[in-house]
């Protein structure tokens, strides 16, 4: 018998296994929500597969009455755009400030102590200020997005670009390179890949930032609803939405991470001999 | 003229003398091999020589003028590794020293300057024995391949003096073999003038035109930083003999096994 640290699951008792925690969840969820309906038919906390099925095609399927939308469609489009404009005004920005910090020795000394003392800023802290600046409208909650998610994507590409070797700038000096040109031919394309990867890893902290403002201050968004109809007690609404955002946030992080390996394939070969 | 004129120079970091009394001329076309016993200060007299360091004291001239205080296109350099750029391919690798000089703002090229470039830098694949992996990745290619991709980039340039740092120490014995035949036919073809550090003293012995040993003459166990090393064999390789070899070796481990 092997040692169980070296036992390998076949593919198929892998997918098997992989999948199994999920089973376990859903059956208990069945059992524990069909105790507690039999000892009260009109309880709110577990509700019935069907109960569940009645709010979908309410929320997904049924125009409102009141505007002729559907609310889970509105809702998700104007979560996504905020999610989406803020993630990618962050990572311009980070792109902008990165570079010259990681690189450029006086923007480093100049720049580095107040980036470092702005990105300790909790940014749920500054939301108040964002909302009395920007009024109540999409570019506060944009607005603590980039705010919170900027600093975090700045930190991680300066650190790259000094992780450059300084074998390969000094290289790049010599074969005719001016501070601009090896920025754009050297660091810039090697950062690319780097950046999409610290986006992927930020995009968790921006779904906070994002279901956080939408909870204060919205009239529609995926976070809008959850905490809307919470007051209801309507767990059949915020489970599905919850399980939404999940997907969603699954879906993103799968999206880029095939994209960056689709588009720099040299990145992830540097990678795997690592 | 020398091409580098070196004059009672000086290397210190801080209370760290590192090189001192330095005294060399090079002559343009020398293929200079340099050996001592590690951390005398072989890296850092490359450093000088490439504008990466510069001398605390001492006259220190390059074609009669100052060195300029900056890598330039002048001196290329092969380091031991990391000296290629693992986001381009082994032809862009090569391009883009023809690039970077033709344009001067993108420091990209299109159309039929980029192909004219794209020509040059397949012939010079092709005399490093690289064309067949031009569309390959450096993170493909074996470390003696990526040696030989970090020389055809230098040599693109027409650098006047070309610069290596133990450019095959992490190579296998066969491999560096080959590259040391090609380093010759690179340098009688291309009028290199070639100064290049090994810790090989074999390499050193049989490769180019002059073998420059650097070592300290003066030592205080109780201050091993007080003095610095400084030149203390200069001899053309053709007269170098097998009692010449052993006993500069001897001298050369019995100082790294003092610094032990
Ligand atoms: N940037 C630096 N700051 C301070 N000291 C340095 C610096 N660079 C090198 N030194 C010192 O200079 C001395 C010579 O270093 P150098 O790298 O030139 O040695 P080397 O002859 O190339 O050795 P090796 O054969 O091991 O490569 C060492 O004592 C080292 O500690
Ligand atoms: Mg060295």
């Amino acid at each position: 018998m092997k040692r169980l640290m070296n036992l390998r699951p076949s593919k198929g008792t892998a997918i098997f296994l992989g999948l199994l925690p999920f089973l376990l969840v859903a059956i208990m969820y069945l059992f524990a929500s069909d105790a507690r309906l039999a000892e009260n038919p009109n309880d709110k906390l577990l509700p019935a597969l069907t109960t569940f099925s009645e709010a979908i095609d309410r929320m997904a399927f049924t125009p409102s009455e009141r505007t002729g939308e559907i609310l889970f469609v509105q809702d998700t489009v104007s979560s996504l755009k905020r999610l989406g404009f803020g993630v990618l005004i962050s990572a311009i920005l980070a792109l902008l400030m990165g570079i010259p910090l990681g690189l450029i020795p006086y923007v480093r000394n100049g720049l580095s102590p107040f980036v470092a003392a702005f990105s300790m800023v909790p940014p749920l802290a500054v939301l108040p200020i964002l909302f009395i600046v920007f009024g109540m409208g999409e570019i506060a909650k944009v607005a603590l997005i980039v705010i919170g998610v900027t600093p975090l994507i700045v930190r991680d590409l300066q650190q790259r670009v000094s992780e450059i070797p300084a074998e390969q700038l000094i290289k790049a000096q010599t074969l005719g390179g001016s501070t601009w040109t090896i920025v754009l031919r050297v660091i810039l394309p090697q950062m690319l890949p780097r950046l999409f990867d610290a986006v992927r890893l930020t995009l968790g902290t921006a779904w906070i930032f994002l279901i956080s403002a939408e909870a204060i201050a919205a009239t529609e968004g995926l976070g809008y609803r959850i905490f809307l109809v919470r007051r209801y007690m309507s767990m059949d609404v915020i489970l599905p939405y919850v399980a939404w955002i999940t997907f969603l946030a699954f879906l993103f992080d799968f999206i880029i991470k095939k994209f960056t390996y689709k588009m720099f394939p040299w990145y992830t070969a540097g990678k795997e001999t690592k | 003229m020398s091409l580098i004129s070196v004059k009672n120079l000086y290397k210190e970091y801080g209370d760290n003398v590192v090189l001192e009394k330095l005294n060399l001329e090079i002559k343009e076309g020398e293929f200079c091999t340099l050996v001592g016993p590690s951390g005398c200060g072989k890296s850092t007299f490359l450093k000088m020589l490439l504008g990466q360091e510069t001398p605390t004291r001492g006259t220190f001239l390059f074609e009669g003028k100052p060195f300029p205080k900056e890598p330039s296109v002048e001196r290329g350099i092969v380091f031991q590794r990391y000296s290629v750029f693992s986001h381009l391919n082994v032809l862009e690798n090569v391009m883009l020293g023809i690039e970077l000089e033709k344009s001067r703002f993108f420091g990209k090229l299109f159309g039929a300057k980029r192909k004219e470039a794209k020509k040059i830098a397949m012939d010079m694949l092709e005399s490093v024995g690289l064309e067949n992996s031009a569309y390959k990745f450096p993170s493909e290619l074996s470390g003696g391949m990526q040696q030989r991709l970090s020389i055809a980039q230098s040599l693109v340039k027409k650098p006047k003096l070309l610069l290596l740092d133990e450019p095959f120490g992490a190579l296998d014995p066969g491999i560096s073999a080959d590259m040391h035949t090609l380093i010759q036919e690179l340098w009688k073809k291309n009028n290199l003038t070639l100064v290049m550090v090994t810790h090989d003293l074999h390499e050193g012995f049989h490769l180019g035109t002059r073998l420059l040993v650097f070592d300290k003459i003066r030592h205080d166990p109780h201050a091993p930083d007080r003095f610095g090393a400084t030149i203390t064999y200069d001899i053309p390789i053709s007269d170098t003999s097998e009692t010449t070899l052993n006993k500069i070796d001897k001298s050369i481990k019995k100082r790294e096994k003092n610094d032990n």
